[in-house]
């Protein structure tokens, strides 16, 4: 079986948020990590490659600095590592993203591509259900586990009160949660090899079927206006009551706000 | 000369700073507690690869250098002194000397398995008459067949009952040396569950409550002939180079205990009211900071340098001694010095210092004391 796994570095938003005056995010200012969802599809392909046998390759997109989250990727017991970097697709959005993806994994065989639901810094989870559009391929998003059943998956996708059990012939396209698995760590010993492993570089005469007007700055129909810190929520109202009298109090409350 | 890590060492860097994080401070307050040896994390270890970083991978290993080995314990010790010591036990003093003098046979049937973690290692050298004076061995090897009878006790032994290989050390006869007789020692390997080979008393210790200190007890304890450790006779050579390793292990466990004492003293101080401000803002703090910030690093540099001469120099005695004693009395010191500047509160089990401050005291004392590697550092000068 063979696994492309899409992978993003993003600015480790623990820590808070900063911004350049033009109200970009200042990317120098913040750690640069594996982005979590993408970290969980990851480990649900190296889990598959462990439990069926699989080679597992990853591929991102990204300042050439962005090779580091592809040899820790390697560090985690992935296969191989691919950056496609290039000055023409610098200000990509979802769109140009996944055409830009798109484009250098028809150079690829693959049986089932895993990414992230979506990236910490930007939150819009549309790179996987587009990916899967551009290559032609079922996707299944939100997957909170996933199995193999002979030239299937059978993914069980996340809803918010229940979850749905699907299944799709490969190839497909899996969207990940964060809460899928517990991402295993690197080890010393695949961090070694890993700094001894190539890394392919892929540059925009390597993207395939790919329109020059559909890539970077130009191809993105989205322009960001303006980003800000998320405003934290309070921490709500915080009651004990025993069962009966809490749906009593929950109802009232929503009654009263005219929710129902 | 390049004082800066490379990309890779910094990675493994990130990584043991994380699983320390993650997996080791939640529970080292508890572990201190409970005295109780912390094999949940043990095993987190062993997935992650941490009991054979230095090992070669055909012998099981990570194939890395000393100096992420280094680093390893350097950050599980800024966290808890308990599981540095394990895995610097388990690498330095036992998986190392079976590289080291190991057969072919004995690499694969022992060395395997430990570098993997499935199975943990020890070393019995000590004996309650011989400390410092290691030559003061009791324990007793006799060859009968094809096999090694070795009776006799050791103590104070790391990874003690919860080992499954322990690299021992025991008089096999009286040799001449410069016209005066002297024991001659060995060094063989025992496993766990042999006939014969039992467990004294755990000590009750006042730091690294965790790390399972005990007495190991062989009676008649009959070990195949095979597990002769390197040759006859050589076992003290064995032991002496043994812990050179062992003492940048150590140099690592006091170095990391230090440096989270000197992390936990900065953030106290900062949110510290005194007087009406934190106490950062008066002089006495800063410069208490200053000196144990300087002595800190002054022991790091000594602790990989001597990281550095292991990877690539045939002896490394006298770096191994140097940056033992410099980052164990640094430990003490700067572990001293945060307990003081967190007044009452670093006094009590509350705060981590006062659990670091404990910890800090064997680095003195363990695998060599302070005055032994005054003797190794001053004999290499006087020769």
């Amino acid at each position: 079986m063979k696994i492309v796994v899409c992978i993003k570095q993003v600015p480790d938003t623990k820590g808070g948020v900063k911004f350049n005056p033009d109200g970009t995010l200042d990317r120098s200012a913040m750690l640069a990590i594996m982005n979590p969802d993408d970290k969980a599809g990851l480990e649900a392909a190296l889990r598959l490659k462990d439990q069926y046998g699989a080679e597992v390759t990853v591929i991102t997109m990204g300042l050439p600095k962005a090779e580091d989250v592809l040899r820790e990727a390697l560090a985690m017991g992935a296969d191989k590592g691919i950056l496609v970097t290039d000055r023409v697709l610098g200000g990509a959005d979802t769109w140009a993203t996944s055409q830009t993806l798109a484009g250098a994994i028809r150079n690829l065989d693959y049986d089932l591509i895993i990414t992230g639901r979506q990236a910490i810094d930007g939150d819009t989870a549309q790179v996987g259900p587009q990916l899967s559009e551009h290559l032609n391929i079922p996707v299944i998003s939100y997957a909170q586990k996933i199995e193999i059943d002979g030239d299937s998956v059978i993914v069980e996708r996340q809803y918010d009160d229940r979850y749905h059990v699907l299944k799709a012939k490969m190839p497909c396209l899996i969207t990940a949660l964060a809460e899928l698995n517990e991402p295993r760590y690197m080890t010393p010993g695949g961090i070694f090899d890993a700094y001894d492993a190539e890394i392919t570089v892929w540059g925009r005469a390597n993207l395939v079927d790919t329109l020059d007007s559909n890539l970077g700055l130009k191809g993105s129909p989205t322009q960001i206006a303006k980003a800000s810190d998320k405003v934290r929520k309070g921490a709500g109202e915080k009651v004990s009551l025993d069962p009966t009298e809490s749906v009593d109090y929950i109802m009232d409350k929503l009654l009263t706000k005219h929710v129902i | 000369m390049d004082f800066m890590l490379d990309k890779k060492h910094e990675m493994a860097r990130q990584l043991f700073k994380e699983f320390a994080e993650k997996e080791v401070k939640p529970l080292a307050q508890e572990v201190d507690e409970t005295e109780e040896f912390p094999r949940v994390t043990v095993d987190k270890m062993v997935k992650a690869g941490f009991m054979g970083i230095p090992v070669p991978k055909e012998y099981g290993g990570q194939g890395c250098d000393p100096l992420t080995y280094v680093m390893c314990v350097e950050e599980l010790s800024k966290v808890c002194g308990t599981t540095g010591v394990i895995v610097s036990a388990h690498t330095s003093l036992c998986c190392d000397p079976i590289l080291t003098f190991g057969t072919e046979e004995q690499k694969q049937k022992f060395l395997v398995p430990l570098a993997k973690g499935e199975k943990l290692g020890a070393f019995g050298l000590t004996e309650p008459g011989a400390g410092t004076d290691a030559q003061g061995q009791q324990t007793k090897a006799v060859l009968d067949g094809d096999e090694w009878v070795l009776n006799g006790s050791k103590c104070f032994i790391t990874n003690g009952k919860e080992a499954d290989v322990y690299v021992i050390f025991a008089v096999t006869g009286m040799v001449e040396k410069r016209g005066r007789m002297q024991k001659e020692i060995s060094a063989f390997i025992v496993e766990k569950g042999t006939s014969g080979f039992t467990f004294g008393t755990k000590e009750k210790k006042m730091g690294i409550r965790g790390s399972s200190t005990y007495e190991l007890i062989f009676q008649d304890c009959r070990i195949p002939k095979e597990n002769l450790l390197g040759q006859k006779g050589k076992g003290f050579n064995i032991a002496m180079h043994t812990l050179d390793g062992g003492r940048i292990g150590i140099a690592s466990q006091a170095l990391g205990i230090a440096e989270g004492a000197l992390e936990s003293t900065i953030n106290y101080v900062k949110e510290r009211k005194q007087f009406g401000r934190a106490i950062a803002a008066f002089q006495n703090t800063q410069f208490q900071l200053a000196d144990m910030a300087t002595k800190v690093q002054a022991a790091q540099l000594l602790v990989y340098k001597a990281a550095m001469a292991k990877a690539t120099q045939k002896t490394y005695s006298v770096e191994a001694a140097m940056a033992k004693l410099y980052a164990a009395e640094t430990a003490m010191e700067v572990t001293t010095k945060a307990v003081q500047l967190h007044g009452g509160y670093g006094y009590t089990r509350e705060y981590d210092v006062e659990r670091m401050m404990r910890d800090a005291k064997i680095t003195e004392i363990y695998e060599g004391t302070s005055e032994v590697q005054r003797m190794v550092i001053s004999s290499a000068l006087l020769k």
